[in-house]
């Protein structure tokens, strides 16, 4: 049951990742980027991630995806993006895909694969106190906080600061620039 | 056939290929920025993948800090994108190329 579902999930989750790529319309693209998120995070739960599963669909199919529709729709850029893309970097991209992917096949597919006893055969990662580990994995969001407000105190703290910046950030980015009731330079003043 | 580590992490370099193929292909600035997400996910795919199978919580911390990471790297990317579009009345990295001659 477990194998069927993953293999739904990760066809939904690949399939619209690449109509994202192929699709010449923007809103349509960011649609199916909503669907590849959300077999994305049953991807997680079947990987036993239940909180990063509900964060996924909260904050990329919810938070950032309305914010990427709300930009597209107000940039207005669907007579812009008719423009075909040019044929050399079409063949490059193909080229660096198909590299990728073979590169992939040959890792993961082609055989010298490393088999569950093998994992299960590696040596435990050594334990500063030599006790039980205390980040062993937990499917409880407790685990999450326990981690975030021990191992991961400062970096959980740069983070709250980060978010701070960006805000700051955003704040400044979206300022008219230039001196207050002056028209900013059009297009051409530019050029 | 039991699903394992292996499958995971195709499935996640499978999306972060596409991911690229996307940012080399489409010439839509908001489109490649998608393309970028793309690829963080399927990075975050492979940690929340190597942290189950290692048994160990440190990867699902990572993928925490990488989804707020990325939020405020969206928010602060597509400012960044509609001030372009207010200077330059264009979101075509074709139409962008101040920097290259």
């Amino acid at each position: 049951m477990q194998d069927f579902f993953f293999y739904l999930f990760s066809a939904l989750t690949v399939l619209s990742a690449l109509l994202v790529v192929v699709n010449p319309n923007a809103v349509n693209g960011a649609m199916y980027m909503i669907l590849s998120f959300i077999g994305m995070a049953v991807l997680f739960l079947l990987l036993d991630a239940f909180f990063l599963a509900v964060l996924q669909v909260l904050v990329y199919a919810g938070a950032v995806m309305v914010l990427f529709l709300f930009i597209i729709m107000l940039l207005d850029v669907e007579r812009a993006s008719k423009v075909r893309p040019k044929a050399l970097s079409t063949a490059a991209a193909l080229v660096g895909f198909g590299l990728l992917v073979v590169g992939l096949g040959y890792l993961f597919l082609g055989g010298g694969s490393v088999t569950p006893a093998e994992l299960s055969a590696a040596p435990e990662i050594p334990m500063q106190d030599g006790g039980t580990n205390p980040m062993e994995f937990a499917t409880a969001s407790r685990s999450f906080g326990y981690g975030l407000f021990t191992k991961y105190m400062l970096p959980f703290q740069v983070t709250g600061f980060l978010l701070l910046i960006a805000m700051m950030g955003v704040i400044v980015l979206s300022k008219r620039l230039g001196p207050s009731g002056q028209e900013e330079p059009t297009t051409e003043a530019v050029k | 056939m039991n699903i394992g580590l292996n499958e995971y992490l195709f499935v996640s370099g499978l999306l972060f290929a596409i991911g690229f193929f996307g940012v080399l292909l489409r010439r839509n600035t908001l489109v490649i920025y998608m393309c970028m997400e793309l690829m963080l996910n399927a990075v975050n795919l492979a940690l929340v993948a190597f942290s189950r199978y290692n048994q160990t919580m440190d990867g699902n911390i990572f993928v925490f800090f990488i989804i707020t990471v990325a939020a405020a790297e969206v928010a602060v990317g597509l400012a960044i994108i509609v001030a372009l579009y207010r200077k330059r009345r264009s979101v075509e990295v074709d139409d962008l190329n101040a920097l290259s001659h």
